[in-house]
């Protein structure tokens, strides 16, 4: 039971750390637990179905941009405009996914397509002017709980706690199910998978419906937080390389990848962004990240978590209770590069 | 809108369709050989007009001589990325091979952006404003020449691989890379060669771009995102599919800025790839799935 | 009524006839083995009749369902297995997943179907490697979880795609006690098959495929004998012999 032990204290210590830092760090803490529940979101279609998305911004601009609208046009709770952002996001997943399944994209081609749509709503939120168009759209700061806006940062480092523990959860409930063990199945062999019964079409749309719907929330969450959104900052390409940046840093395919990689790379890609921006380096950071995807394939093609899973299981089990880590190894599912 | 405009913009697309087609053929040839599809190569291309740029605006070299240090340069960038990252990513899934080279493209983008900031730079140079008539429509001249030039250099390539022992080694690799390695050819030297070649080709369109379009970093991800429509269409891994497809898009964009704005004419190449995928994923002129 | 009838079975690849007007039954509870030599076919008809290619003419019929079209997946689901020529395990998952995925088409419960799982496991040996993963299986291990998969989905006949290749003459021996056992329990077989030691100790009937075309089918004794069987597969020169 050191495990348990083990992952009380963290969250124990990550419960109480806004009391105990400064203003500065929560905001970091915010973003990184932010950019692990985004992982997440992804990790659900990518990381266990296998089909690469480099298009998920186009569920967090949905996420964003009607959160954004419905509160700003007609008053209506982000709250609720969230769920509705949601909807949305998966029906547009539903629909990118009756494209591509339907058609039998993979690889490459169905990367392209997520791509194409990803742009495609960048470009043509860029021309809305109802939806702010090339200004993008400010949120004014009227903070209620119901306006989903709070003075300080201590209640957004709450929510986005929760929302990252939410996806932990929620990811490690469909690991177990039926539906992970589909999505993995599909994941290493699509074909032998539908010869045994799956019906791939079928969990590779809830995957994505799943995942679309969740980024959504996501989306949502930042037009609160940031109160200004625009169509190059939560469309498009760029946004959609951050959110997979930290799962496939961390190791794409397992429960704690997105949070491992979460917490190795927003720390490092803030601080260059904060440290580099002001001396005029605006792109640094972004070199970094091409870096580190270069460097990660490359080296590190598991991600962290495969380095650091065997030493750190042993030390949470005890002594060499080795069969049964073996097990969970193999249940966990990681992603090799075949 | 007139017939008179549209064909003034059909001809003015399909020119700069010319050096699209240079553009896709690169990239073409990269797929063919290795399978792997290069994200970074809009970026490269920018990198090759950046060059020329900066050989002009210092030297005053018209990008016209230039080209050949672009497409040297660049040659030489394609050798040691596919020597030192592709190289080892030749059998991971398609998927997986993307990533990398986003990187790629991410880190040239983004060093232009440090190096040379984000604004637009537009030299004017001694062709710059000279027209032609051509009936009663008219061209601009610098448009012309880089038509003129990129088919020369598609044709020049298309000779090399058809005609030399180099060049049909590295279309026995594309075609079987085992069974190339069976006969006795250094496939990892013509992977590298290939690589060049094709980043080669990108950097000399790129400095037949310079005169037609303000340069900025950005327009990395836009040349290839439109270099991946350009393939789609015609065809991963057939050069004359991206000959064919470059000189389509070129019009097809050209045509769709009659009816929508500038600025979403990339709407108008992506509706044409996600359409080609889904219904004739080999493009117009098949090739490797 | 035959379990499965193939009637009139055609498909090319462009000009590749690669089956060719080719029609077999194969009645409830019997064991059938397709032979020929390399290229003949025989895969192309599995393929075809799981779902993964489609026909350019002729029939299948299973029970009395017309089946041609469907997807793989549906065709699980009434009833075909199948277990393809290259083994395909889910490498990342444990070997009980990898069975518990198939057991999971008639068993809604995750702990119904382990425990499905884990009694195919147990009926081919295969209990102590539950939690490996498949990944670190041997070739006959490998085997063998391929067979476990198809038989985890409760089906009601087995296609086989040369699942003896490989192995030794003592686990071609065993394999074959295996699927007589399988066969005992009512489950029909039809499999591709070379190794002709597994094909005379199992089957009941044999057919043979040259060339996209059926050109023999009788027991295996009558089979083997054929002159044209043994042209087929050795050329003229032995049929002297």
């Amino acid at each position: 039971m050191r495990r348990c032990l083990f992952f009380s204290a963290i969250f124990l210590i990550l419960l109480t750390l806004p009391f105990l830092v400064s203003h500065y760090v929560v905001g970091i803490f915010i973003l990184i637990f932010y950019y692990a529940y985004l992982g997440q979101c992804w990790n659900v279609l990518t990381g266990y179905t296998g089909y690469i998305s480099l298009g998920h911004g186009i569920f967090l601009g949905i996420g964003a941009y009607t959160t954004a609208y419905l509160f700003l046009s007609f008053g209506i709770t982000p709250w609720l405009g969230m769920l509705i952002g949601g909807l949305i996001a998966a029906a547009v997943g539903l629909f990118m996914g009756f494209l591509g399944f339907r058609f039998g994209l993979r690889g490459i081609y169905f990367v392209l397509l997520t791509i194409a749509f990803a742009e495609l709503g960048r470009i043509i939120t860029l021309h809305i002017k109802a939806l702010g168009s090339f200004t993008g759209l400010f949120i004014p700061f009227k903070p209620s709980f119901l306006n989903f806006q709070f003075r300080g940062n201590i209640p957004y480092y709450y929510i986005a706690f929760a929302l990252m523990i939410f996806s932990l959860a929620l990811v490690r409930i469909i690991e177990r199910s039926r539906l992970g063990r589909y999505f993995i199945a599909i994941r290493e062999d699509e074909d032998a998978a539908e010869a045994l019964g799956v019906h791939s079409f079928r969990y590779k749309m809830i995957s994505l419906a799943i995942s679309g719907f969740l980024t959504a929330l996501g989306g949502a969450f930042y037009t609160n937080y940031i109160y200004y959104i625009h169509p190059n900052t939560v469309f498009g390409i760029i946004p959609s390389i951050e959110i997979i940046l930290r799962p496939i840093v961390g190791g794409m395919g397992t429960l704690f990848g997105p949070v491992v990689g979460s917490f190795v790379l927003t720390p490092l890609a803030e601080f260059s962004r904060t440290y580099f921006a002001k001396g005029g380096y605006e792109g640094l950071h972004l070199i970094i990240y091409g870096f580190l995807m270069i460097l990660v394939v490359l080296f590190l093609p598991q991600g962290i978590i495969s380095y650091i899973e065997k030493p750190l299981k042993s030390l949470l089990n005890g002594d060499h209770r080795v069969r049964r880590s073996e097990a969970e190894d193999a249940s966990f599912g990681d992603k090799r590069p075949s | 809108m007139s017939l008179h405009l549209a064909i003034k913009f059909g001809i003015s697309g399909l020119l700069t369709g010319g050096v699209y087609s240079l553009i896709a053929i690169g990239l073409s040839l990269i797929f063919g050989v290795m399978g792997v599809i290069n994200f970074a190569h809009g970026q490269m291309m920018v990198w090759g007009m950046y060059i020329a740029y900066w050989l002009f605006v210092l030297l005053g070299i018209e990008p016209y001589f230039s080209l050949l240090v672009s497409a040297g340069a660049l040659f030489a960038m394609g050798f040691v990325v596919q020597k030192l990252v592709v190289n080892r990513i030749l059998d991971y899934p398609e998927a997986m091979q993307v990533l990398p080279l986003i990187g790629l493209g991410l880190i040239l983008e983004n060093s232009a952006l440090l190096f040379w900031g984000p604004d637009h730079r537009s030299p004017q140079m001694s062709l710059s404003l000279s027209t032609i008539w051509l009936g009663d429509v008219m061209l601009d001249v610098p448009r012309i020449i880089a038509f003129v030039i990129a088919l020369l250099i598609a044709f020049l390539l298309f000779l090399f691989l058809k005609k030399t022992d180099t060049g049909k080694a590295i279309r026995a690799a594309a075609d079987n890379r085992l069974g190339a390695r069976l006969v006795g050819i250094k496939v990892d030297h013509i992977n590298n060669i290939s690589f060049a070649i094709g980043a080669a080709s990108v950097g000399a369109a790129g400095a037949l771009m310079l005169p037609l379009i303000p340069l900025c970093p950005h327009l990395g991800h836009d040349f290839t995102l439109t270099a991946f429509v350009i393939v789609i269409l015609g065809g991963l891994g057939s050069i004359t599919g991206a000959m064919v497809g470059g000189l389509i898009l070129g019009v097809a964009e050209s045509l769709g800025t009659l009816f929508i704005p500038p600025s979403m004419k990339q709407v108008v190449s992506f509706t044409i790839m996600v359409v080609i995928m889904l219904l004739k994923p080999q493009g117009l002129f098949g090739g490797k799935r | 009524m035959p379990l499965l009838e193939i009637k009139g079975l055609h498909k090319y690849f462009g000009g590749l006839r690669a089956v060719c007007d080719v029609s077999l039954c194969i009645e409830e509870g019997e064991v059938l083995a397709l032979i020929g030599p390399n290229g003949a076919g025989k895969t192309t008809i599995f393929n075809v009749v799981t779902g993964f290619l489609p026909a350019d003419a002729g029939e299948v019929i299973f029970g009395r369902e017309d089946v041609l079209g469907l997807r793989p997946h549906e065709i699980c689901a009434k009833g075909i297995a199948r277990t393809f020529q290259i083994v395909r395990p889910f490498l990342a998952m444990s070997v009980l997943d990898n069975v518990t995925v198939a057991a999971l088409l008639r068993n809604k419960s995750i702990n119904q179907a382990q425990k499905k799982a884990e009694e195919v496991l147990e009926f081919l040996g295969l209990s102590e490697k539950a939690h490996l993963p498949a990944s670190a299986l041997t070739l006959p291990d490998r085997k063998r979880l391929e067979l476990a998969r198809a038989l985890a989905t409760d089906p009601r006949i087995l296609l086989l795609d040369e699942v003896m290749a490989g192995l030794t003459p003592l686990e071609i021996d065993h394999f074959v006690e295996l699927l007589r056992i399988v066969n005992q329990r009512g489950i029909t077989i039809f499999l591709i098959e070379h190794v002709m030691r597994g094909v005379m100790a199992l089957s009941q009937r044999v057919a043979v495929l040259n060339y996209g075309r059926k050109i023999a089918e009788g027991s295996p004794e009558e089979v083997t004998t054929n002159r044209e069987v043994i042209e087929a597969y050795l050329g003229e020169e032995f049929l002297s012999a």
